[in-house]
């Protein structure tokens, strides 16, 4: 309701286009103007377009996804277990506990073996790091954190160092002293900073850099001397539980899996997604690459795990049973890549036939969840980490 | 137990089919497979009512029936596997035995009742203290020996009543209160019900030393149907005391909703995707099951480690083995599988450049090996030593000069005005690619790794010029004789 008068002019330039032409006195923004009619329309109309461009994109993004999708499905002429058929099965597996590391007093979240093949690192919900001989059994290290629910942790490919962090946002480096009685926390360096908790952490080739993930959505990729922001990747919509690099020497890429359901894959360099897979029904608490690097599983609370393969850009085998019903939190292959070992919250560990697709045996002993699983970078064993407060490596 | 609160709805029964959230696809499954159990008519168990000495049991069924039920139903092939699934549904609070508290699932006569929805853990119980002491006090109230506490209840009663000792007697009046009302009841429905209730708190009050299912994912917490945990009374008392900050992590925002850059960059994203020249699935198939086979042999859970798996035997040999500056003929195979596997195992690195060397043609491989130690040096130092190997590899009048074709050769001059961990990578591509096809192959070829792979002794120098020696000698004596002869 305009509580003012102003000159009405009714003919003249228009105060848009100046065309002279029959004109409309409207305000905008509270002052007042002369439009011609053919201004005013498009003005209004703007207003409008606004909100339709929003979903005229959402259109084109859905028909562009069911092109893809379309065009994907035109390569998948068969499945993996069927051309898996003509290959011999897996001579019966005789797994068992051969260590159990006892030692932390409340849940073990996460765990890293060193390159040696025989020490590793775990960290836990009561905020203890600790460094072990897997072999002897003989604790090492036990580093305190200032928090609890230390999520990730990470052996240097040196194995003179570790990183961890969790519910403090960051990820610190320890580097580890050969006398026992120095205090490795007063030589803590703080790398990487995130905006919620970290999720996972892992060294790159070297000492120099780590790579994080974190329940703020995002990776990154930080300096270890220097503490500086090296690159970051922006694209997932959700916490990011997980993520590994791939094995390649002369690759430069990285797959995440989060809250999302998605996986992606990221090229270092330039912080850009590559590639996206979104099967999965539920989070996806876990990737790793298959050892040729062509590949990758995730490990989801929908009770499945997935193998995606980058060549051909599409989900190639699903790993489920009727009888599993609770999720999946990690996984990792074997040196050949023929078992896939996972790591379930109903305390077992199922193996997986990579290529038929079957379940060829089951882990019976932790007396709660299974948090993290790993194979020996030899693969001469896989070690799991546990809710039951214990670690087990199994061969 | 009070009516009132029984009929207090907290989402009675069935999950909330929008809930997607971890802890409850879980639940929905678990529920699926407890309504088909207990359903007669389509394949379920019989729950029947089972005489015992003076006195009937009513709704029960035996841990074998349920056992035999999950392996017919759920595929399960080994009893074990269906014994563990059993036990997991019960720890979760959806069954439990009648006389234990307990919850595990054994393949025998035990006799195991179902839980009432009302209780069932997808209503997001977070049952206060107040409710587990008067719950316990109710209990001392009645006299049945089948109510008596148990050791480890009687504790806790002791450390409530510490706790709450002023509000004590109001937890009195509400037991008395609840007494009263369960009296009125029919007896073999007080019987199910006072069962009920009880798994309900084993649930959530566990045996020490038994797993407490209701322990949270730190990292799922936010997304919870009750997020803060905020604590609902099982017998509708209202809360008036301190609770405690839930341990969850609020800051970060669930899922965002997509604005339009992001639909925008979706599209681009999608754009790139649909050019991408991708393989079919069977081509793909075939080179996974061509590599996962060539290293079966290497894989020791699938074959034999030779002299023995050292967690297996705690004998370290085959560590000692790989770490000696020999490697095995098995080894020395792997080097041959393909440039990346020569590259990646430090001998392998060493007989290759050792081989180049021998063929004044190392500098391709030095400058490879360069480029990567670069991208493992810390930020400070990268672009020092950038400038170093392009003055020893590329610069005119290169020590070692490499040889790049013009392209690379260009952008990576541009790159070093600014020098950083990449500025090497078209270079480094283009120069494995060369090896890759061309001293690869003759590498493999050469006697170096020939020798090696087939475990040739070599003839070492030593041996070589006594043997020369001793020919020279005797072919010399041979012709003086035939001299002295003439």
């Amino acid at each position: 309701m305009c509580d003012q008068t102003f000159m009405a002019i009714t003919f003249g330039p228009c105060d848009n286009c100046s065309t002279t032409s029959p004109l409309m006195n409207i305000y905008i923004k509270n002052e007042p103007t002369n439009y011609c009619s053919f201004c005013v329309e498009m003005m209004a109309c703007q207003g409008l377009l606004k909100g339709e461009t929003l979903a005229s994109l959402k259109n084109e993004s859905e028909s562009l996804k069911k092109k893809l999708e379309e065009e994907r499905a035109k390569l998948h002429d068969v499945e993996l277990h069927q051309v898996a058929e003509k290959i011999e099965v897996v001579s019966a597996l005789s797994i068992k506990t051969r260590r159990v590391l006892k030692g932390h007093g409340n849940k073990v979240l996460c765990m890293d073996w060193c390159k040696d093949k025989r020490r590793l690192v775990s960290s836990s919900q009561d905020g203890k790091v600790i460094v072990w001989d897997g072999f002897t059994l003989n604790k090492e290290h036990a580093v305190p954190m200032p928090c609890t629910w230390v999520m990730a942790c990470a052996y240097a490919p040196s194995g003179c160092a570790i990183a961890c962090g969790g519910l403090d946002n960051k990820c610190s480096v320890y580097p580890l002293s050969l006398d026992k009685n120095e205090n490795l926390a007063a030589k803590k360096k703080s790398v990487a900073m995130h905006t919620n908790y970290l999720s996972g952490c892992t060294f790159t080739n070297s000492d120099m850099q780590i790579l994080t993930s974190s329940g703020d959505g995002t990776c990154a990729l930080w300096d270890v001397e220097s503490g500086q922001l090296l690159q970051s990747f922006h694209g997932h919509t959700a916490d990011v539980l997980s993520l590994d690099l791939a094995p390649s020497e002369t690759g430069n890429t990285f797959v995440s899996g989060g809250c999302d359901k998605k996986a992606n894959v990221w090229d270092m360099r330039s912080g850009q997604n590559v590639q996206s897979f979104e099967t999965h029904e539920s989070d996806i608490n876990c990737v790793k690459y298959y050892p040729s690097g062509d590949a990758f599983a995730s490990a989801s609370d929908d009770a499945t795990c997935r193998l995606y393969d980058l060549r051909a850009d599409r989900e190639v085998a699903v790993y489920q049973k009727d009888s599993i019903i609770f999720g999946v939190s990690s996984l990792d292959f074997s040196l050949s890549g023929r078992l896939l070992f996972g790591g379930y919250n109903d305390y077992t560990i199922n193996i997986w036939d990579v290529l038929k697709g079957n379940r060829v045996s089951m882990l019976f002993g932790h007396e709660n969840r299974v948090s993290t699983v790993k194979v020996s970078p030899d693969g001469t064993s896989v070690c799991s980490a546990s809710w039951d407060n214990t670690l087990r490596i199994w061969a | 137990m009070a009516e009132g609160s029984r009929d207090q709805a907290a989402g009675v029964g069935t999950t909330d089919p929008e809930d997607d959230s971890p802890n409850m696809i879980v639940y929905r499954k678990i529920e699926d497979i407890v309504m088909r159990i207990q359903d007669e008519k389509a394949g379920g168990v019989a729950i029947r009512t089972v005489k015992s000495f003076l006195s009937k049991i009513p709704s029960v069924v035996s841990g074998a029936d349920i056992v035999q039920w999950l392996m017919k139903n759920l595929s399960i092939e080994d009893a074990a596997e269906a014994i563990h699934l059993g036990s997991l549904i019960a720890a979760q609070g959806y069954l439990f035995p009648i006389s234990d508290h307990v919850l595990t699932l054994k393949d025998d006569g035990t006799l195991y009742r179902f839980q009432s929805p009302y209780f069932w853990p997808s209503n997001c119980w977070e049952p206060e203290n107040t409710d587990y002491a008067i719950y316990l006090c109710k209990r001392t109230m009645q006299n049945k020996a089948r109510l008596e506490l148990a050791d480890y209840e009687a504790e806790n009663l002791a450390r409530l009543q510490r706790a709450f000792a002023r509000k004590w007697e109001f937890i009195f009046m509400q037991a008395e209160a609840q007494v009263k009302i369960d009296r009125k009841k029919d007896k073999a429905e007080r019987k199910i019900l006072d069962s009920q209730e009880r798994a309900f708190w084993d649930v959530h009050r566990p045996v020490p030393g038994c797993v407490n299912t209701t322990e949270m994912d730190i990292r799922k917490c936010r997304r919870e149907r009750n997020p803060h945990r905020v604590k609902k009374s099982v017998y509708g008392v209202p809360d008036d005391s301190q609770s405690q900050p839930s341990p969850v992590h609020i800051s970060s925002q669930p899922a965002r909703k997509p604005t339009k850059e992001d639909v925008q960059k979706e599209i681009t994203f999608l754009n790139i995707q649909l050019d991408r020249h991708c393989m079919k699935v069977s081509k793909v198939a075939d080179s996974l099951m061509g590599y996962t086979e060539q290293f079966m042999e290497y894989d020791p859970f699938v074959s034999a480690v030779e002299p023995s798996n050292p967690w297996i035997s705690d004998d370290t040999t085959f560590w000692d083995l790989e770490a000696s500056r020999d490697p095995s003929q098995q080894r020395v195979k792997k080097w041959g599988f393909s440039l990346e596997e020569a590259l990646k195992d430090p001998a392998g690195r060493d007989q290759f450049l050792k081989f180049l060397e021998s063929e004044f043609s190392s500098e391709n491989l030095r400058f490879w090996l360069a480029v990567q130690e670069l991208k493992r040096r810390p930020l400070c130092e990268v672009a020092s030593r950038a400038q170093e190997i392009w003055q020893e590899f590329l610069a005119e009048g290169a020590p070692s000069s490499i040889n790049l074709d013009s392209h690379s050769y260009e952008r990576t001059s541009q790159n070093l005005k600014d020098p950083g961990r990449y500025s090497f990578e078209d270079a480094q591509e283009h120069i494995f690619k060369l090896m890759k096809s061309d001293s690869y192959a003759r590498f493999l070829r050469s006697n170096i790794y020939q020798d090696l792979l087939l475990a040739r002794k070599k003839v070492s120098n030593t041996d070589l010029t006594s043997t020369l020696y001793s020919l020279a000698l005797i072919s010399f004596l041979l012709l003086f004789g035939v001299f002295a002869a003439t």
